[in-house]
């Protein structure tokens, strides 16, 4: 490159005629070390990287300075061992079962319907519609996962309810049935999108050589693909597990606000995450026992969300590398 | 002419058998969906006037209005988006074109990915402690959209490392040949060959931040906003805030006001997806390198 050209592009670098070509044996003394502007930007994207690692630790840093002060009023063996939740009454118990019994039963229910429809439109989406179906239903998908779950949250107390409770004639207004049922819709999507990656991503050979031992479609599909998919399916259930722990506003719009220890789905139960929009709507001083419980919940749920979605990261890392 | 293979009857049954409850079980989600959306579609434009866009919340549902919860969601937009999308991306170059192989890296990988599941609300909390209280932010527009902006970098990053990737290798190689350094192989060869995908996939993830109602409440934002924001200080609410508060009021005529704003939300969500769609195909016409 001649210099005359290198200098009409300020920021194209003439290859330097003073490095010692040849001086030495490494490679990289044939080009100059990079200019200063590069080492800056390379800096800069790198800082922008490392504002991740940030996010992480504020996160944790914060759960954990605000749920230390909560211990320190607060015994171990109350959190873990009472079964009642009232910490904006007057007579306070910090017994965190009944918000984490109605997570997991709006979990449960979401799973229910989520795991199900969802598994079963993965395997048809992969395995048996046309391509004009899948190029159609995948992008719907993913537009259906992109809405507000706020608006969930208004179909699950608006129409879900009123309609479930013509059948169900004791459906209390605000459930855990509905607000599960809506939760699974919501979750559906995701769950479908995923576990579809999963079984497409199932090399063709194994279907082919099922086939050619004579195989049916179906046995191919279930007794072939779906194991090899395994890996990935549970992936894809996992994180939609930990969707629906952390899913906020269905369940502050329509399953309630009692903290109820209960197995009966057609009453209104508090879940986690429904706890800390309480207690933000309602004007808490900073500071108070009140303020310190939404971190000390806040904690719970982060952890049982990061335990699970490590394990889904596992999961998939197994199918990246292909050891099934 | 005589079959080279033997059709069984049963397998063929039963294979159709499992299409008929696959595409139901597509089908009857879907279905449900629509009728829900429809129903609120129909609430919705029933209410929906520019009356109702040009005005304050009331008590009384009738007069109640979304401006101010439209023009916090537009300023929360506007800033989170600036906040994030030059940081995201920033850090999407750093892992796809510098970083070396190596603990850190993979450090910072399942770092992002982690941070890409943790909810939303938890983001809240996040908030509150360190902009609201530790830098006296107060439940400002500012607080709220440095929140969001927080919870959109993940998602930003996994978009445009993934659009990053597109590009081979070999494009990155030629410049270098050239005597291009590294930074000016990428800005000048790899964005501009990329640029459609990160902007779909930054459009599309900036729409689902503004739909998040719940990092926003545990902030502190309002519900009852009868004012404009003018600074980054005001206080203000949002769309979805305002949608929830309506939704949890016990008289019908505030749900119909939801089912209206519903309305206005997902036309939001649609215009910015059809945005993402446009640019991509404009962009991908006339690459300028």
């Amino acid at each position: 490159m001649s210099t005359e050209g290198a200098s009409s592009y300020g920021d194209l670098p003439a290859v330097a005629t003073d490095s010692p070509v040849g001086a030495r044996n490494s490679m990289d003394r044939l080009y100059a070390p990079p200019a200063l502007s590069e080492r800056l930007i390379r800096a800069f994207l790198m800082f922008c990287a490392a504002l991740s690692i940030g996010t992480t630790l504020g996160i944790i840093g914060v759960l954990f300075e605000e749920t230390r002060a909560f211990f320190a009023q607060v015994p171990f063996s109350s959190f873990f061992g009472d079964t009642q939740w009232t910490p904006l009454f007057a007579e306070k118990h910090f017994g965190i079962w009944p918000l984490v019994g109605g997570t997991m039963l709006t979990t449960l229910i979401a799973m229910a319907v989520a795991l199900p429809f969802g598994l079963t439109a993965a395997i048809y989406l992969s395995e048996f519609a046309s391509a004009t179906v899948r190029k159609w239903l995948k992008p719907a998908l993913e537009i259906l996962a992109g809405v507000p779950t706020v608006v969930y949250g208004y179909f699950a107390l608006t129409m879900v309810t009123p309609l479930l409770q013509t059948l169900l004639p004791d459906l209390a207004a605000f459930n855990v049935l509905s607000a599960g049922l809506m939760m699974g819709i919501m979750i559906l999507p995701v769950i479908a999108s995923l576990s579809e990656d999963a079984i497409f991503a199932v090399p063709s050979s194994l279907r082919e050589g099922a086939l050619a031992l004579g195989a049916t479609k179906l046995s191919t599909v279930f007794r072939v693909v779906l194991p090899s998919a395994f890996s990935g399916i549970g992936a894809a259930t996992i994180l939609g597990v930990s969707r629906a722990i952390g899913e906020t506003m269905i369940v502050a719009i329509a399953a309630g606000q009692q903290a109820r220890l209960s197995l009966d789905p057609r009453e209104g139960m508090q879940t986690m995450t429904a706890y800390i929009v309480q207690v933000s709507m309602g004007d808490t001083p900073t500071g108070t026992i009140e303020f310190h419980t939404i971190f000390a919940v806040g904690m719970m749920l982060f952890c049982m969300t990061m335990v699970l979605n490590l394990i889904a990261q596992h999961l998939r890392g197994r199918v990246l590398k292909g050891s099934l | 002419m005589s079959r080279l293979y033997t059709v069984d009857a049963q397998a063929v049954a039963a294979e159709r058998a499992f299409r008929a409850i696959a595409i139901l079980a597509l089908v009857l989600p879907l279905c449900l969906l629509a009728l829900l959306f429809g129903g609120t579609l129909i609430d919705g434009f029933s209410r929906l006037s520019f009356d109702f866009l040009s005005g304050f919340p009331s008590r009384r549902p009738e007069e109640a209005g979304i401006l101010p919860a439209l023009a916090g969601t537009m300023a929360l937009m506007l800033l989170t988006a600036a906040m994030a999308i030059p940081v995201g991306v920033g850090a999407a170059i750093y892992l796809e074109e510098y970083a070396p192989p190596g603990k850190i890296t993979t450090l910072i990988e399942v770092n992002i990915r982690n941070l890409a599941g943790v909810p939303s609300i938890i983001y809240g909390l996040l908030g509150l402690e360190v902009f609201v209280r530790s830098l006296q932010m107060d439940r400002s527009l500012i607080a709220g959209a440095c929140t969001l902006a927080l919870l959109l970098l993940p998602m930003v990053v996994m978009a445009s490392r993934e659009a990053l990737r597109t590009v081979p290798r070999m494009y990155r190689e030629a410049a270098w040949a050239l005597g291009a350094e590294k930074w000016t192989g990428i800005r000048r060869v790899v964005l501009p060959m990329c640029l459609p995908g990160i902007l779909t996939g930054v459009i599309l993830s900036l729409a689902r931040a503004i739909g998040e109602t719940a990092p926003l409440i545990t902030l502190g934002a309002l519900t009852y906003v009868s004012f404009l924001p003018t600074s980054l200080k005001s206080a203000f609410t949002a769309l979805p805030i305002q949608i929830f508060n309506w939704t949890s009021r016990p008289q019908a005529g505030f749900h119909v006001a939801a089912a209206a704003g519903i309305v206005v939300l997902l036309t939001m969500m649609l215009l910015l997806n059809a945005t993402a769609i446009v640019l991509r195909m404009r962009l991908q016409k006339k690459v300028t390198w």
